[in-house]
């Protein structure tokens, strides 16, 4: 089973029918209790909101996830859902959980904010391997939605970069951590694709 | 680097069970193109980058109709999706999002209550909420309006509302520019002289609003063939195109349109 983490901000249903699609078994968890409870293989932290809306209303959730990701389980973080899980982020004063070290800056200017539409993945030359982008290519194009970006520390956590006016993250992974800037559930075929290959780790 | 657009507009009439698409010339005569999920997963598999679902019907009691219209599509198709037409207040907008919508267009609504534009944004995002204007072309010079030359001379644009059937007398560049600063994430802007004749977008129009605004512009009405998506695409600022018939009537495949871009120089995703 994997836990789509409802923290408040919007429908889930397009993250739920992409997970679903892929046969992941997707269950919408809406109170923190249950993320504890819930005997998660995966966890999602979808994308809707800003920084600040989603770490308060993520904030129940925190040790629940910690627990998840202390365990090894697999979390994939969407958009905001990326964002949050830095140390922080220009759009709040909130602090993110911290999870990976970096913070999440305002695109710069000279480009229209936000991004909004389909954009081209460059995968990292020494991260070729990863899972999560199996049967990906170098321009295949996914769906950006979003005013800020993620600049981690270590820039190896980096596997693949996206460019919008600056060549930024697009995915980033470390161990059972995976987040993407996109949105894989409304990015057609490939963005299917990346679920999958989520969902088949989870396996 | 950032793709244009390409977005199969579904005109849907959902006075019958499962509603049906249907494509009107002029905001007039109307023929029948299909079942709007079947259509749906048929551009899906042709490539369209986004698709808008137009209630034409625009009544209250179809808006469960359009809900279920959604809920089928988004079972299978997955691309952002926007629900316009009959769009009237948030209540409206929210039965959208919860039945899979990732954007609503406003356009009679928010031209009556303008605030309408913010609470959508604020609620939902400013990439949840379009602008759709149905602009008309008003020669002769006017005090107080935004005069834009033409090769059939000097005009201002006017918004229409009611489904093209009234006219409010708002410059339609001027709207553009408050609906921004309002918190409207794309203008969908449809040329009424140009909707449905095939003769290629209002390419003044186009410019002159894509050029006054931040925000990203769709290109509506008069597309007739790929050359004329290159045109608008290549020639003015828009970030989009939307087109119906082409698309409907077996005509093109989004595919061809795509082609058609790529060839000419336009970054499509393909």
């Amino acid at each position: 089973m994997i836990a789509i983490i409802d923290y408040g901000m919007g429908n889930l249903r397009s993250i739920h029918n992409a997970l679903a699609k892929v046969d992941g078994n997707p269950v919408i968890v809406s109170d923190s209790k249950s993320l504890s409870d819930a005997d998660a293989d995966a966890v999602v932290i979808p994308g809707v909101g800003s920084f600040g809306d989603a770490m308060r209303n993520l904030d129940p959730f925190s040790d629940g996830l910690f627990d998840l990701v202390d365990s090894g389980t697999p979390l994939l973080g969407i958009c905001i859902g990326m964002q949050v899980l830095f140390d922080k982020s220009e759009e709040s004063d909130a602090a993110g959980f911290g999870i990976l070290a970096g913070d999440v800056i305002r695109l710069p200017g000279g480009v229209k904010i936000p991004q909004m539409g389909w954009n081209e993945l460059t995968i990292r030359q020494d991260n070729r391997d990863s899972d999560l982008l199996a049967g990906i290519n170098d321009g295949d194009f996914f769906y950006f939605v979003h005013s800020y970006y993620c600049v981690p520390e270590d820039e190896r956590v980096i596997t693949a970069t996206t460019d919008y006016g600056v060549d930024m993250a697009a995915v980033v992974e470390k161990d059972n951590i995976h987040a993407v800037q996109f949105h894989p559930e409304k990015s057609s075929k490939k963005g299917l694709l990346i679920l999958k290959n989520f969902v088949e780790m989870v396996k | 680097m950032l793709a244009k657009r390409i977005i199969p507009c579904l005109d849907c009439d959902l006075g019958v069970a499962q509603g049906r698409v249907v494509k009107g010339v002029q905001f007039k005569q109307i023929r029948y193109a299909g079942i709007p999920w079947e259509l749906a997963e048929e551009y899906d598999r042709q490539g369209a980058d986004e698709l808008i679902f137009l209630d034409i019907t625009a009544s209250h009691e179809r808006r469960e109709t359009m809900a279920k219209v959604i809920e089928k599509t988004s079972e299978n198709v997955f691309m952002p999706l926007t629900v316009g037409g009959g769009i009237r207040a948030l209540a409206d907008a929210r039965i959208a999002f919860n039945s899979g919508a990732d954007k609503v267009s406003v356009n009679t609504a928010a031209l009556k209550n303008p605030d309408l534009i913010n609470d959508i944004a604020k609620y939902f995002g400013n990439q949840a909420c379009v602008l759709a204007i149905d602009a008309k072309r008003r020669y002769g010079r006017e005090p107080g309006r935004e005069m834009v030359d033409t090769p059939d001379g000097e005009c201002w644009f006017e918004c229409s509302f009611y489904g093209g059937r009234e006219f409010t007398g708002i410059d339609a560049i001027k709207w553009a520019i408050e609906a921004e600063e309002r918190g409207a994430g794309d203008i969908m802007l449809t040329s009424m002289d140009r909707d449905g004749t095939k003769d290629g977008f209002d390419i003044e129009l186009t410019k002159a609003i894509s050029d006054s605004v931040n925000i990203p512009v769709i290109a509506s009405g008069g597309c007739g063939n790929p050359e004329h998506i290159l045109e608008v695409l290549r020639d003015t600022n828009a970030s989009a195109a939307l087109a119906a018939s082409i698309f409907h009537f077996g005509e093109y495949t989004v595919g061809e349109v795509k082609e058609c871009l790529r060839d000419g120089g336009v970054h499509v995703r393909l």
